[in-house]
């Protein structure tokens, strides 16, 4: 079942270290090239302690490219791109907050200085540019020595003393005091008889003055700054060296375009010797595409690319025992719904960038034994395609449970729907008159009887509208913490009976407010860690709460406690399988013929936890699903645990119960996505 | 089979037996001597049964295929004597015998069996003798019925005397034309006489073993398919035997082991492999020459035994020493004639040694067409008769040697060599007189040289010969060309090189010998061996067509290995200049032809995984069970 599309989210665009467990917080905030053309969402990964947190998405916007990000003052994150602004983003309300015209055509590089108070901008024109972060924005400082061409690459020295900038056949080192370009800037003669023009893609400059260029004909070069001249080269491949990233002066990883990575390093020529060379050590092929953004962390070596793949590849040499930070790990999926589903009416939203699609679900009136096909009565049906206005991205959507309400949000608009089924037609009719929010809606969830609507917005509250027929809104009330809070809610989960509504903040706390009376109730006692999914019982109004390190949590409302299941799991603690798994819980779900069942789902299985089973040690198997089928129904007793794993449908991106015997997944395979992506290997963008 | 639905018949007079046969169905026999078959007693169950027999008491009935034909046989006694019918109930036919007294004693057991047309029938008297009645089974019925009761006379087979004791038989089943079998007791002064399961040679009077039963048995044997059947105390035990060739080693208890009762070692006699047979039967073969002096004693009479049926095998094996070529034939005709047995196999092969031996004595002694019969119908082994191919090699037969190498699975690499080089070398002008099967190449060798011209102007699907070669990349002289394209050895020599490819052989072992082949061979060889390779690569399928022609892998394994042994000596050689760069030229092409077919295949391999792919993109509904 794949028709929804993922957001393509080509490359990994920035890193940031968000929890100081190791102090290395921000220690070296790096800053990677986003895509060149078209401007994709893009999110920000934290990678505390390489735990799969769910990645938060700032929604893209279709004029505004992103070329090139970095993070300064602190954790301040900036963007530019072709479109010739310099953006700043609003990383708790998860949008673009305020941006500067560049002012020299389209920006290919931006870099941030050490210290983070002053960012370079290459552009379009040949010119460096100097901005001074100030408080609440940018500052335009001043304007380093202009030659022709354009500055594709920019690197500053870490005395923050110099600039060097790579354009096409040459870069120059520019003296940032004086503004003015070393005198000998270095031209970089093409290999062979090639009548090529040689593109500098990435460039560094180390505290030796040395300079690290690396370019489209696959070489990564070593120059002397002053003298400009060539002290090594190392052709790493036959295409493009894309992405270079440089760490303790003496470790540089590389991206091509072919998907390759490349792991340089400076060791000495003779063991215990003075003398060092450039040494290329690992070579890595993990992507498909072209690798536009490298990284270093203290024990791995991040690559993101075109493929839509984050893959962090430990460095054996600086894990210190076999353990889970040992192991490779590959990002392609965004963990967030971008599938709603309307349970009684059996219609599927999908959340496309631009567009939402209305599918209706198949049929069938057979049954059958495990693992068989069934005949299709009605085959499924595209409903509707609704297109969003404007350049801006959808950032939420959802469609009510009875599929007559329809509503999404991008990041400046609100629009409300009324779906009229007739029959074979369907009809949309745009809700007039939805009242004025601070748009963005962060999430989107209709109630249960859907007659009202949950809006997730900034600063921790929750609109609560009313749906009146035959087609209109009406705002209720907004729910807030009593505390405040920066951050934006992203979370929402209402209960069943009308009566209660949890709320996830980018803080991370979980507040719980009482719809009957428009009150807050209570906040779920903090657990220092990204909360991945919620989801309130139907019968129990128990609120199962699914963090990003894989732990789980039941919440009893009325009770204000944790329950005692929760409790028990907690000092039992899960299987060492389960928290190992790569990517959260996305989605939580009850199974209403069996109240101790709760349906949970990640992209790589969907399990069926059964409250009433005892939990699995660490010494039974977790996937014992293929074990038990082949047992005899009586020797199945002794084998049964809580967690039934199905993992046969995958990558999921959605998973929900219909009605106690009728669950859709929707799957998103892999090859399907990497068919509408360019070619892998590098083609020429511009140029005579 | 299902015992429910068993119906219920009720005859008109009283069943004495029902003998169930395995073709003729069931006969019913009455106590008033009447026979009918089942099939039409159940038709009409009251029909009327006629009493045969009078006052007569039936003692035992047997029941017997003769041809297709039934055959029923049973004895009654009335007042002391006794009689014997033989019926065949499809033929109607009766015939009453009366058995010859035997003083006061009288028959206790019958067996009986049939061969050719004539019913032997053994009985067990009370005075401890088995006796011999012949009864033929006449076909002209129609004058022997105005006789009367013919009186049958009987001829004595075996008193059961053991060592001065008398057995007391109780029952005796019939093992084989040699050995019967009697179960009784023998008494032991001052004892309870013991009970015993005895077998006896009849041809040499002997007993050949006896098992005691020291729990007493019911006095009744059973015997099917080589096990004994009987009640031992309170078990029904079951025993094997196994009859050997009656031999006079074996009467007189030279041959060790052979004839045990033992259960346990029966279990053996039947796991027992080819080759612990073939050792048994060469110590016994050298206890049976070892006894060569001291049995001349008694040589008259196993000459006269001998006439009677075929030799033992000791007694074959000392005549194959020196016997006329005639008389070697027709003994071995006869043993080859014989059933097999697993036996069998193993005294072949010490016959095929023996002969062999002789052959080496006697260069002028080579039972040529004997040795060929021999290999083609049984399955031998090198192993088996280790010096048969080094004196064919001798012999220079040809035929058997590549009868060998085609059947034999283990033969040493260094016979494997030597075989290839008298094969090379060997004039073809010598092998058109010589016979030899040409199966295996006679389907693709060109016999014809001249057949060339018209071969090389057809089109084979659409492209000719030239437009190959082009493809090849090749420009091949016209006199070299000749060298890929017609045989390079006649009919003859290929089908005997063919059989050479055919046999086994471990590459580190023949290596060394390969290297001695002489250069003019090995060049000759390896021309072979390309036309070969040549051949098979114009067909699809890359095989020859014929019986047990060379498939490519043979051909291209030992292409490799004779290179492989040759291949300072191939470079030096000027004639064999053309054929390497034309060998390597061919094998470019080929290589290149299949890289492109793999590369075919992978694409292919992927338009299906994507159409796969896509297949799979489609929505279903499926059936999810979680436990």
């Amino acid at each position: 079942m794949g028709w929804s599309r993922a957001r393509v989210i080509p490359g990994a665009t920035a890193i940031r270290r968000v929890r100081p467990v190791l102090g290395l917080c921000r220690a070296s905030p790096g800053l990677y090239r986003a895509l060149p053309g078209p401007a994709r969402p893009y999110r920000v990964v934290p990678v505390p302690r390489c735990d799969p947190v769910p990645a938060q998405v700032i929604p893209g916007h279709e004029a505004r490219s992103v070329e090139s990000l970095c993070w300064a003052a602190g954790d301040r994150l900036f963007g530019a791109g072709l479109g010739g602004d310099i953006t700043e983003y609003d990383l708790s309300g998860l949008s673009a907050a305020r941006g500067v015209d560049g002012g020299g055509g389209p920006i290919w590089s931006m870099v941030a200085n050490s210290t983070g108070t002053q960012l370079a901008i290459g552009c379009e024109d040949g010119s460096v540019k100097i901005f001074q972060v100030v408080p609440g924005g940018i500052q335009f400082e001043r304007n380093l020595d202009r030659r022709k061409g354009r500055v594709l690459c920019l690197s500053w020295h870490p005395s923050d003393t110099h600039i060097v900038a790579g354009s096409i056949d040459f870069f120059r080192v520019i003296d940032v005091t004086s503004g003015t370009s070393c005198p000998r800037s270095s031209p970089i003669p093409s290999p062979g008889t090639a009548k090529r023009e040689c593109v500098v893609w990435a460039i560094a400059l180390l505290s030796s003055g040395t300079v690290v260029s690396a370019d489209s004909f696959g070489r990564v070069q070593f120059w002397d700054w002053e003298q400009g001249t060539l002290a090594e080269s190392h052709t790493v491949s036959t295409s493009a060296v894309l992405s270079l990233a440089v760490a303790q002066e003496d470790s540089i990883i590389v991206g091509t375009s072919t998907g390759a990575t490349y792991h340089l390093q400076l060791l000495p020529v003779r063991l215990g010797g003075l003398e060092k060379r450039w040494v290329r050590t690992k070579p890595f092929q993990f992507h498909s595409h072209d690798v536009r953004a490298v990284a270093h962390s203290p024990t791995a070596l991040i690559s993101g690319g075109l493929d839509a793949q984050l893959v962090i590849r430990p460095l054996m040499e600086k894990v210190q025992k076999k353990s889970y930070d040992a192991v490779l790990r590959k990002f392609t999926f965004p963990h967030r719904r971008l599938v709603s589903c309307a349970r009684k009416a059996r219609l599927l939203l999908f959340q496309f960038s631009q567009y939402l699609e209305l599918w209706r679900l198949g049929s069938t009136e057979e049954t059958g034994k495990d693992g068989e096909v069934l005949p299709l009565c009605r085959m499924p049906e595209h409903l509707v395609q609704l297109k969003s206005k404007g350049p801006e991205h959808i950032y939420s959507s959802c469609v009510s449970p009875c599929g007559t309400w329809l509503g999404y949000s991008t990041a400046s608009r609100f629009q409300l729907y009324r779906v009229h089924c007739d029959g074979d037609g369907v009809s949309l009719r745009k809700v007039p008159k939805v009242p004025k929010l601070l748009p963005p809606a962060y999430q989107l969830q209709f109630s249960a009887d859907s007659e009202s609507l949950f809006v997730a917005s900034a600063r921790g509250s929750v609109h609560v509208f009313q749906l009146l027929e035959p087609g209109g809104c009406k705002h209720l009330h907004t729910l807030r913490p009593p505390s405040g809070c920066s951050e934006a809610v992203y979370l929402l989960a209402p209960s069943a009976d009308g009566h209660w509504l949890a709320a996830v903040s980018g803080d991370w706390a979980i507040h719980i407010y009482n719809l009957k009376c428009f009150k807050h109730h209570c906040v779920v006692p903090t657990y220092d860690c990204a909360v991945s999914a919620i989801a309130i019982h139907p019968s129990t109004n128990n609120l199962v709460i699914a963090y990003s390190d894989q732990q789980l949590f039941e919440f009893s409302i009325p009770e204000k406690q944790y329950t005692s299941w929760s409790r028990t799991v907690q000092s039992r603690g899960l299987h060492r399988a389960w928290l190992e798994r790569d990517s959260p819980i996305t989605h939580i779900t009850f199974n209403p013929k069996n109240p101790s069942h709760i349906l949970l789902h990640d992209t790589y299985l969907l399990c069926v936890l059964d409250k009433s089973l005892p939990l699995p040690d660490d010494s039974a198997l977790l996937m014992n699903q293929s074990t038990l089928k082949q047992l005899p129904e009586t020797a199945r007793k002794r084998q049964l645990h809580a967690f039934k794993i199905c993992k046969k449908f995958q990558p999921l991106l959605f998973m929900d119960l219909l009605d106690k015997n009728c669950l859709v997944v929707v799957e998103r395979p892999i090859m399907d996505f990497k068919t509408q992506l360019p070619l892998p290997v590098q083609q020429k963008k511009f140029g005579t | 089979m299902n015992l429910d639905k068993a119906f219920k018949a009720t005859l008109s007079a009283d069943v004495y037996r029902i003998h169930s046969l395995p073709q003729g169905g069931a006969l019913v026999l009455f106590r008033g001597g009447a026979v009918r078959t089942l099939d039409v007693l159940l038709e009409a169950p009251q029909q009327e049964i006629e009493n045969l027999i009078s006052a007569e008491a039936i003692r035992w009935s047997g029941a017997f295929m003769e041809g297709q034909q039934p055959v029923l046989i049973f004895t009654t006694e009335k007042d002391r004597n006794f009689f014997v019918y033989v019926q065949k109930p499809k033929l109607c036919s009766l015939h009453k015998y009366k058995l010859e007294q035997q003083g006061s004693a009288k028959p206790l057991c019958f067996t009986a069996h049939i061969t050719n047309q004539t019913v032997t029938l053994l009985c067990l008297y009370s005075n401890n003798s088995v006796y011999q009645v012949l009864i033929p089974l006449q076909q002209n019925t129609e004058e022997e019925e105005e006789k009367e009761e013919e009186i049958l006379s009987k001829s004595l087979l075996l008193n059961l005397s053991v060592s001065g004791a008398v057995l007391k038989g109780t029952s005796l089943v019939v093992l084989d034309k040699d050995h019967i079998a009697v179960l009784g007791s023998l008494p032991e002064p001052g004892k309870k006489p013991k009970e015993c399961l005895t077998i006896w040679n009849t041809k040499f009077q002997t007993l050949q073993t006896s098992k005691e039963l020291p729990l007493g048995t019911s006095g009744q044997l059973w015997c099917y398919e080589e096990k004994f059947f009987l009640i031992h105390g309170k078990v029904l035990t079951v025993i094997m035997y196994k009859c050997e060739t009656s031999s006079l080693a074996a009467a007189v208890g030279k041959l060790k082991d052979s004839q045990t009762l033992d259960v346990s070692s029966f279990v053996n006699w039947n796991t027992l492999e080819d080759e612990e047979l073939v050792v048994s039967f060469q110590s016994q073969e050298s206890v049976a020459l070892k006894a060569e002096s001291r049995m001349s004693l008694r040589s008259n009479r196993s000459t006269v035994a001998g006439q009677s049926g075929p030799l033992s095998v000791g007694q074959l094996l000392l005549r194959l020493k020196d016997s006329s070529n005639y008389v070697v034939e027709t003994e071995l005709k006869k043993l080859m004639a014989k059933a097999p047995t697993p036996d069998l196999q193993a005294t072949i092969g010490c016959v095929v040694t023996a002969l062999t031996d002789r052959c080496k004595r006697n260069p002028k002694f080579y039972p040529q067409n004997l040795l060929q019969e021999i290999v083609e119908t049984r399955d031998l082994s090198y192993s088996l008769c280790p010096d048969l191919m080094a004196v064919a090699l001798e012999q220079k037969d040809l035929h058997l040697l590549q009868m060998c190498l085609e059947r034999f699975p283990d033969i040493p690499e260094e016979i494997t060599y030597a075989c290839l080089k008298a094969f090379l070398s060997v004039s073809e002008d010598h092998l058109k007189s010589v016979d030899v099967n040409l199966d295996s190449a006679i389907c693709y060798v060109d016999v014809e040289l001249n057949d060339m011209e018209v071969k090389t102007e057809i089109l084979e699907n659409g492209f000719s010969e030239e437009m190959d070669q082009d493809m090849c990349d090749t420009k091949i002289p016209q006199e070299s060309r000749s060298v890929g394209e017609s045989c390079p050895v006649g009919l003859q020599k290929a089908a005997l090189l063919n059989a050479v490819l055919h046999s086994a052989y471990t590459e580190t072992f023949l290596l060394p010998h390969l290297k001695n082949l002489p250069a003019q061979q090995a060049v000759l060889f390896l021309r072979y061996l390309y036309y070969l390779y040549v051949k098979c690569s114009e067909k699809v399928n890359t095989t020859l067509p014929g019986i047990r022609s060379p498939t490519i892998n043979q051909i291209m394994d030992w292409m490799c290995l004779l290179l492989d042994a040759q291949f300072t000596v191939m470079v030096m050689l000027p004639e064999a200049k053309d054929l390497l760069s034309n060998l390597h030229k061919f094998v470019r092409a080929q290589v290149r032809f299949y890289s492109e077919l793999n590369k075919i295949e992978g694409s292919l391999r992927e338009l299906q995984r994507l159409n796969h792919l896509r297949e799979s993109q489609t929505y279903s509904i499926e059936v999810l069970e979680i436990i």
